[in-house]
């Protein structure tokens, strides 16, 4: 047996172990590892009750999202639009978790530059941070004097979150300032992001700019210079007007 | 003890750009070839989807394609005297994972260096002189010539099927290409992508200017396409989904479009995915690499024995391999001795976001291309007369705008508030007649004594081996680069008519949380002095003849390009080495 052939052969019988023995560290030979039915579909957010905030939470999150991105004659609110039930399902998810990202100590406070260095996921920046806010509405001596966000104006609610954003409002066991920047970048990411994920309901956000979403195919299109798209957008989950109706 | 498995004749570390064509050029030279690769395995077909393949939050703004900072990260700061902290999720660069690496996810930019960028301290030492350099910087010639990669360079645009138009072919200047290219042997394979508005518009305004624009050299089909192996590329549908996104009309050029479907069918070849390679081994004598250590995802430890390792990851894990395998000796800026871990570079990027009356413009900018764009050239390396300007380097320019996906790409007027109803109407008013070039000037980065890699003395990754530590800031010449070329380039918008345009400088500190390229370079640089280079001209290791180190690890310096077309005519070059000279006769290429 030549030393090629032998060491197939030998080559052969370890793999079979190996194949066993790594769980899950496959190996490819001879054709591409394609399965059909194995597409990695994305995740979303499914209807119904909430999954990570309180029922007073989401009061204050529909405030807070309505303010963001206030409705107007064309286009909804933040809260309409779904973005409270996106924040809702991104906290639920690994989003929330801060899975994925690197959790080792020591978390030591560095510069700007380096990034943030907390130890708090997105979930506790939120429930620390509403319920921070709640105490701060319900102090006398705050801009709410004592009444709740949602029972406010909205130039007085308006008030209290640019206080928030200039660091002139306070909140008790939370950065009010980081924790207001981060909801003004979850509610804008909610009402683009595709409503598969509960946000931007019947692409409310997409048809206000003129985004088609998922069309993809625009090679007819390309050449067509300033002549506004006329095809109505399309989300990843289709469209409404793509669904049968019951009769 | 690892579990040992058979021997083969070469393990390569990394299955993406580099580690497909190392590993189909090794197994087509007739050697038994195993791959392994941390990430999972990816096809088209099942990964991204066309009916799902286009989802902004998943993978831009979660990055679902990319690696996990969990599974592994760097520490950084500016400066030797601050304390290196953990960057604990993805900012200025966005590494890896998986099969196909970088180029399942990268937007096709398919550029060639410039003659003088492969001779820089030669050809800037020439014409300015020495004392024109600042006495801190440290670049390099690469030890190999622009002329020796031309074929290789060729080669991988002939495999990408990249849509370009030729500057200079055969030393000959051709309109609507880029006339300060080194000369190619022939035409692209493809013929240029049509252009959208915006990006015709800015060809225009420039050319009006005197520059001669001309279009991005890109990975994207502009029609069906069969590459030399035999795999085919179907055309770019210009969705707005590339860079960040798996392209599911196999139109962008990556592992997965060109090389593995014929590589997977040679019988010498094996991968295995989801294994990380902790270590390359080496003999007593330290000078023979007898092949490496991996871990599944089980955690099971397996030693891979194999005459010949190719080390093809990203550009940080290269040199981080490298220093924990104990291989060559680490840099020491304070001595200024020592290979591993020198001459680190990133990029110098800026933009010009400019906005136009919407009731004259509508740019529809979702229409795009990953690497679509009208680009010029004049302010690039060399291409222009620095001894006024008192810097060295340059970069490309060009409306290069990928997208208009409405998370990351709803620009507002400075001065805007960034919440509540003017916020709402701004975006309204400026999404169609906005534009948004992303990287519109791709600066180099020339290589300092004081920016380099290292190993964390504190921070672990999951196996308890140290982070590297990334010790990085903006000197002043990229800074003064990047104030000279940013107002060339809004100069540009202005004359296309834009009511406003607003410049974002470069500006130092470098900041690790705002993303630029992931082009990270240098590192494990070759050359031809083995006291200031880790590898030869061939991407040979000095120090242990049977490692090549693949990648833009090897760069000395970054130029004013992206790197990917240089990256793979190393890889070329260097394999062709290894089939021609190196398995003859195993041993150095190069007697130092």
């Amino acid at each position: 047996m030549s030393g090629i052939r032998r060491r197939d052969v030998l080559a052969g019988t370890a793999f079979v172990l190996a194949d066993i023995e790594l769980a899950r560290g496959a190996i490819i030979s001879g054709q591409l590892p394609w399965q059909p039915d194995k597409e990695d579909t994305p995740r979303t957010a499914k209807p119904g009750a909430w999954k990570f905030f309180t029922a007073d939470e989401a009061v204050m999150m529909a405030v807070l999202a309505d303010r963001i991105i206030p409705p107007d004659p064309d286009t909804p609110g933040g809260n309409d639009a779904g973005c409270v039930v996106f924040i809702d399902r991104q906290l639920a998810g690994p989003y929330g978790l801060y899975e994925g990202l690197y959790e080792r100590p020591p978390f030591i406070k560095g510069t700007l530059q380096q990034g943030p260095q907390s130890a708090q996921t997105p979930a506790t920046l939120y429930r620390l941070g509403i319920a921070a806010l709640e105490r701060y509405c319900s102090r006398p001596d705050g801009r709410a004097k004592g009444k709740p966000l949602a029972s406010l104006q909205a130039p007085e609610q308006d008030a209290i979150l640019e206080g928030l954003e200039d660091g002139s409002v306070e909140l008790e066991g939370v950065d009010g300032k980081t924790f207001f920047q981060q909801v003004v970048k979850d509610v804008q990411q909610g009402f683009f992001a595709d409503p598969i994920y509960g946000g931007n309901r019947d692409m409310c956000a997409w048809k206000m700019i003129g985004f088609p979403g998922a069309r993809y195919d625009y090679r007819e299109w390309v050449g067509r210079h300033n002549e506004r798209y006329p095809h109505p957008p399309v989300s990843i989950g289709g469209r409404i007007e793509w669904t049968p109706r019951k009769s | 003890m690892a579990n040992p498995l058979p021997h083969r004749d070469a393990v390569i570390i990394g299955l993406g750009w580099t580690g497909s064509i190392l590993a189909y050029e090794l197994a087509d030279a007739g050697l038994d070839v195993i791959a392994i690769e941390r990430g999972p395995w990816r096809n088209s077909a099942t990964d991204y989807a066309p009916n799902y393949a286009q989802d902004e939050l998943r993978y831009r703004i979660r990055h679902e394609l990319f690696l996990r900072p969990a599974q592994t990260t760097f520490t950084f700061r500016n400066k030797m005297s601050e304390t290196a902290l953990p960057i604990r999720n993805w900012g200025s660069f966005m590494p890896p994972n998986g099969v196909g690496g970088g180029g399942v996810h990268w937007n096709g930019e398919t550029w060639r260096f410039l003659p003088s960028d492969f001779i820089l301290r030669t050809h800037l030492t020439k014409r300015y002189g020495a004392r024109f350099l600042p006495h801190d910087m440290t670049i390099q010639d690469w030890g190999v010539t622009y002329q020796e990669l031309e074929p290789h360079y060729d080669r991988f645009e002939y495999l990408c099927g990249t849509s370009g138009t030729a500057g200079n072919l055969q030393g000959q200047i051709r309109d609507g290409g880029n006339p300060f290219e080194g000369p190619r042997s022939r035409e692209y394979p493809n013929p240029a992508q049509p252009q959208p508005f915006s990006h015709t518009l800015f060809a225009k305004a420039a050319r009006e200017l005197g520059y001669k624009p001309f279009p991005q050299p890109s990975g994207n089909m502009s029609r069906a396409y069969e590459n030399p192996l035999g795999v085919r590329l179907g055309p770019c549908t210009y969705c707005g989904f590339c860079e960040w996104f798996g392209c599911a009309n196999y139109s962008k050029s990556s592992p997965q479009t060109t090389i593995l479907p014929a590589l997977v069918r040679k019988r010498n070849f094996q991968a295995r995915d989801n294994c990380e390679v902790t270590r390359i081994n080496l003999d007593p004598s330290g000078k023979r690499a007898t092949g490496v250590t991996f871990v599944d995802q089980s955690g099971t430890e397996w030693e891979q024995p194999a005459d010949l390792v190719v080390l093809c990851a990203y550009t940080i894990f290269n040199v981080q391999l490298l220093m924990l395998s104990n291989i060559g000796q680490r840099y020491d800026p304070e001595s200024n001795q020592g290979v591993i871990g020198r001459n680190f570079s990133h990029q110098t990027i800026s933009d010009v976001t400019s906005f136009f009356d919407r009731t004259k413009f509508t740019f529809n900018p979702f229409i795009s291309s990953g690497a679509i764009g009208m680009c010029i050239d004049e302010f690039n390396g060399d291409n222009f007369d620095h001894g006024p300007h008192g810097f060295v380097g340059g970069g490309y320019m060009g409306q290069v705008q990928t997208n208009g996906r409405p998370i990351e790409t709803t620009p507002v007027p400075p001065g805007t508030p960034a919440w509540g109803a003017q916020w709402k109407q701004a975006v309204r008013d400026n999404y169609q007649c906005a534009t948004k070039p992303g990287t519109g000037v791709h600066g180099s980065m020339y290589s300092y004594r004081d920016v380099y890699l290292d190993l964390d003395p504190t921070y672990r990754d999951r196996f308890g081996r140290p982070l590297v530590r990334i010790t990085m800031d903006f000197h002043d010449n990229e800074i003064r680069q990047n104030r000279f070329l940013t107002d060339k380039f809004a100069e540009i918008f202005k004359a296309m008519g834009a009511l406003q345009t607003v410049k974002e400088y470069r500006k130092a500190p470098y900041d690790a949380t705002k993303y630029q390229t992931t082009h990270l370079c240098g590192g494990a640089i070759m050359g031809s002095d083995p006291r200031t280079s880790a590898l030869n001209r061939y991407l040979q290791s000095w120090d242990v003849p049977n490692l090549f180190v693949m990648g833009a690890s090897a760069f000395p310096q970054n130029a004013g390009y992206n790197p990917t077309g240089t990256v793979a005519a190393l890889a070329y070059w260097s394999a062709q080495a290894i089939r021609s000279q190196y398995l003859q006769n195993p041993g150095p290429l190069v007697h130092a």
